[in-house]
């Protein structure tokens, strides 16, 4: 048993706005180095109403404060399931912040930024190689939107061979991106039941020459390997459909399998998740595209590509779906999942998915029993339970919120949506046993709690800045921004 | 390896306690036909030193806006990052944590983000702002959905040509395979032509969409678009790829506007090739239930004290799957905090005094160089840091030339613009000193440095 003693740290902050002093300043600007001039009167607007005047030090201390009332990978373990919350290392920090990374203009001509190009293109060639896909875009600026980008490249392959298929068929398991994604493409969703993984005749039995696609999450959001995934996407193929794959769980596959090479046609990288960049507070992310050979001439353009010697982006690509954003990509999260890469090396990469199994595996051995576990196949790098075990009418909400009082992030809750008060965990290979076995023994006494004095996960947290949050206050009578009469 | 905690001994604890007998056996799971045969073909690990120096290597053969004159613009701005920024958002405990879907542990992220949320909406006049979108060039594309959505079926939206080139094509790939007709409405004198676009405006148009300032640097007439626009039941979607005009120029939101979306990059921001940025996307109140992207509001905790929460989520993608607003899931949470730090260390004088400084020094740039025989300034509105120059040779041929004395001139506007083959897109920052403008001016001339 571990108690709630000796934690926590609470300071009070106002808002901005309820610290603001009439004339005080927090900048020091240059001198104006040429004539004053300004714009006609008509077109210039009042002072900015409202808007904060802090010293340097007040925008210190306020940003300072609010830091402490977060909690971080590097405050402690954070086994949000789904999110890959794994170490996010230093020397990627240092490397993005490198002024030949960070303080250079996307308008620059190419021969002037060969290393930026290079490490772009040595990035495309290296998440190829660990998925298997021959073409990689690193355009898409998130996750979603990878799923977006991979979509349209299916659709536009379709087209392209005169055809209009309108549906795709996605699993009841899959995150809500796949389908809000594919409907953004123009695609009717259709969903198909999974008993913990994919069934050959269920997909069979759906797949018709109006189908464009299947989106599958392999290993899914139960941390199961699609055990019929190679059959599955020979069928899709067959009926004329593509397969696309949510990469979101890569970090189970590293060195061990590569989608590419067993039927899966696009998949979206999350460099946030598996390539160890941070999620900082929910982004900026990268979500990287892997084609196989046919969909390449698709992919968003500008792509960088190598002549000769030297390094450029090419432009003339009349196949392609358009750019997504502007310019080439999240560059400064580029570099820091190229910096992951040079420090893990390929037998890194695979012990890291190693371990990262490993972790889940021990968790689910050390918890197996005393908390419900609805899909019993062998998992791989997270692993869900559901509340049904919980004593005394404690819901998985009061097992998450509870698990602050012991100073933990919770894992991911009540998601996926097939298992009923779902609690997913996913340690990643970064934990040390240690960490682990200290969570483990929280959620065993909380466990216990619920049996023995339910009210201690009921009223929890009460060890946090705040305690339990009006949520249906807040988006009934939503309150989006401070408005001076508050004050 | 550094991040990998575990001994020998401890796995073997671990295989004990599950009951494998190796490590293998847990990939039991995974058929022998999906996997990988062999080891994957990537270089060895490296070490901390050896990985930096092959970084710093990579890093040195690119050219920093510092070592140059450069008078790049076009979507990305070289302002001045204050110090403080960069040791605020070093702070882990902001940028290891995710998305705040926990609250109670997450006030950090929601306080900063709600005053975010606030400070848009004071710099773009309007009453609602979301916890931001990928870019400036997605947010567009964004906003052009939600006209769609709530435009009633409606299925057209304009585009103004002077809107920044990236952004159009960003808002044609969203609208690729949806019910959508984009019409460009041409320019006149560097600013959208308000009388083709009233004969383009019907009741089939769902939005008019133009930048403010637009692509040329030019401050268009929101106003008067905004009048006939919504009199036309419309919505007019102003993008500021350059906000910071927005602390000099009356405000999208005081002008009309129906949505105001943009890039936040020049608020601190490194440039960074490029990405990442902020966008940022603001509405009036009807269309608060139906933005994209993540909100944060306050509320009240069991106790009765203040706190915020992320919040309106059945509008997202996590609750209504196919039928959500976006399938967007990030904010972009650092930088929404690096912008929030760099806004509030300016605050409300200094923001303006920054944006007067540097329309200044462009107005300077932009007088000295349309004196020079054979540039002609091409366009005669107000704008703000940038602006266009028709130049006497081929953009390629002098741009070249001043490259080789150290200067990046700007951009040529040919690719995007067939009209503008010899047009120049100029831009100056307060980053830009005077002998450097003058550098420039007498470069352009012909002269050397």
């Amino acid at each position: 048993m571990i108690s709630t003693e000796g934690r926590g740290l609470v300071l009070d902050e106002k808002l901005l706005f309820e610290q603001s002093q009439p004339g005080r300043i927090g900048y020091s600007l240059s001198a104006l180095d040429v004539p004053a001039t300004a714009p006609q009167q008509s077109l210039m607007r009042e002072e900015i109403a409202g808007f904060p005047e802090l010293s340097e030090v007040d925008v210190i201390r306020h940003y300072t404060r609010l830091s402490t009332w977060n909690y971080g990978v590097d405050s402690g373990f954070y086994p949000l399931g789904s999110c890959t919350m794994k170490y996010n290392p230093k020397v990627n920090e240092a490397a993005a912040h490198l002024p030949g990374f960070a303080e250079i203009h996307p308008q620059t001509p190419e021969a002037l930024n060969q290393g930026a190009l290079e490490l772009m293109y040595n990035l495309q060639r290296d998440l190829g190689e660990v998925s298997g896909f021959p073409a990689v875009t690193l355009q898409p600026a998130a996750g979603a939107q990878g799923e977006f980008t991979g979509m349209l490249m299916i659709r536009a392959w379709h087209e392209a061979n005169g055809q209009k298929r309108r549906k795709v068929i996605i699993p009841d398991t899959a995150h809500g991106t796949n389908p809000a994604s594919a409907a953004l493409c123009g695609y009717e969703v259709i969903t198909v039941a999974s008993d913990g993984v994919l069934s050959k005749d269920d997909i069979a039995a759906l797949m018709d020459d109006d189908v464009a696609a299947l989106m599958v999450t392999n290993p899914n959001t139960l941390g199961l390997f699609e055990a019929d995934i190679r059959a599955i996407c020979d069928l899709v193929h067959e009926r004329g459909g593509l397969v696309y794959a949510d990469g979101a769980n890569l970090n189970a596959l590293m060195g061990i399998s590569r989608p590419g090479d067993i039927g899966i046609d696009v998949m979206h990288f999350n460099l946030h998740k598996t390539f160890s960049t941070p999620h900082g507070g929910g982004g900026p992310g990268a979500g990287p595209v892997g084609v196989v050979e046919k969909l390449e001439p698709f992919l968003p353009k500008p792509v960088v590509i190598k002549e000769g010697d030297s390094y450029k982006f090419d432009y003339e690509r009349p196949d392609s779906i358009g750019r997504v954003q502007s310019f080439y990509g999240h560059f400064g999260i580029l570099v820091r999942a190229y910096s992951y890469i040079l420090s893990m090396g390929g037998e890194g990469l695979k012990r890291a998915t190693e371990l990262a199994v490993l972790n889940a595996n021990y968790i689910r051995a050390r918890l197996e029993g005393e908390y419900d576990l609805p899909y019993k196949q062998r998992s791989l790098h997270e692993v869900v339970f559901s509340e049904k075990a919980l004593a005394n009418d404690c819901h998985t909400l009061d097992v998450a919120k509870r698990l602050i009082d012991y100073g933990y992030h919770p894992p991911t809750i009540y998601f996926p949506l097939v298992v009923p008060g779902a609690l997913m965990v996913e340690p990643t290979e970064t934990e040390s046993k240690q960490v682990i076995d200290e969570f483990c023994d929280a959620l065993l006494t909380i466990a216990e709690e619920a049996k023995n004095n339910p009210e201690l996960l009921k009223q929890a947290p009460v060890r946090a800045k705040v305690r339990r949050l009006d949520e249906a206050t807040a988006a009934r009578k939503p309150k989006l921004r401070w408005e001076p009469d508050q004050s | 390896m550094r991040y990998l905690p575990h001994t020998d001994v401890e796995v073997q604890q671990m295989l004990d306690r599950i009951g494998v007998s190796n490590i293998d056996e847990l990939f039991s799971g995974i058929p022998e036909d999906c996997r990988l045969q062999k080891p994957l073909n990537l270089p060895t690990a490296k070490s901390e030193s050896e990985s930096m120096t092959m970084l710093r290597s990579l890093a040195e053969q690119n050219s920093r806006v510092s070592d140059w004159d450069a008078f790049l613009g076009g979507g990305a701005y070289n302002h001045f990052i204050p110090s403080a920024v960069d040791h605020l958002i070093s702070r882990s405990e902001f940028y290891t944590a995710y998305t705040p879907y926990q609250p109670e542990i997450s006030q950090g992220t929601l306080q900063a983000i709600f005053e975010f949320q606030t400070m848009i909406c004071q710099l773009t006049g309007m009453d609602v702002a979301n916890a931001s979108m990928y870019d400036g060039a997605s947010a567009c594309a964004e906003a052009v959905l939600l006209a769609i959505r709530a435009g009633k079926k409606r299925q057209k939206v304009l585009l103004s040509q002077a809107l920044n080139p990236q952004y159009r094509e960003t808002v044609a790939t969203y609208c690729r395979y949806l019910a959508v007709e984009l019409v460009e409405v041409p320019t006149r004198d560097g600013v959208t032509d308000q009388a083709v676009l009233k004969t383009l405006l019907d009741d089939q148009t769902a939005a008019v969409v133009v930048g403010y300032p637009n692509y040329f640097g030019q401050i268009e007439d929101l106003a008067a678009i905004a009048e006939f626009t919504q009199a036309a039941g419309a919505r007019l979607i102003a993008a500021a790829s350059e906000p910071l005009a927005l602390a000099l120029f009356r405000s999208p939101g005081e002008l009309g506007a129906d949505v105001v979306v943009g890039e936040g990059q020049s608020f601190g921001i490194p440039l960074s090739y490029g990405g990442p940025g902020i966008g940022f996307f603001a509405v009036k109140k009807k269309d608060m239930r139906v933005l994209p992207g993540r909100l944060v509001g306050e509320t009240l905790d069991q106790d009765g004290k203040r706190g915020f929460v992320l919040t309106l989520a059945t509008r997202e993608q996590h609750i209504r799957r196919e039928k959500a607003t976006s399938n967007i899931c990030s904010n972009q949470g650092m930088c929404t905090l690096i912008v929030g730090i760099f806004l509030a260390l300016h605050g409300k004088q200094g923001l303006r005094q920054l944006a007067e400084i540097n329309y200044a020094k462009a107005a300077y740039a932009r007088q000295q160089i349309g004196q020079l025989d054979g540039f002609e300034i091409a366009f005669s509105g107000e704008c703000f840091n940038e602006f266009v120059v028709t130049c006497p040779e081929p953009v390629a041929d002098l741009k070249m030339r001043l490259e080789q004395q150290g200067i990046l001139a700007g951009i040529a506007l040919g690719r995007d613009y067939q009209d503008l083959e010899r047009g120049l897109l100029v831009c100056v920052t307060e980053q830009n000193s005077r002998e450097q403008i003058d550098r420039l001016v007498s470069a352009l001339a012909g002269g050397t440095v």
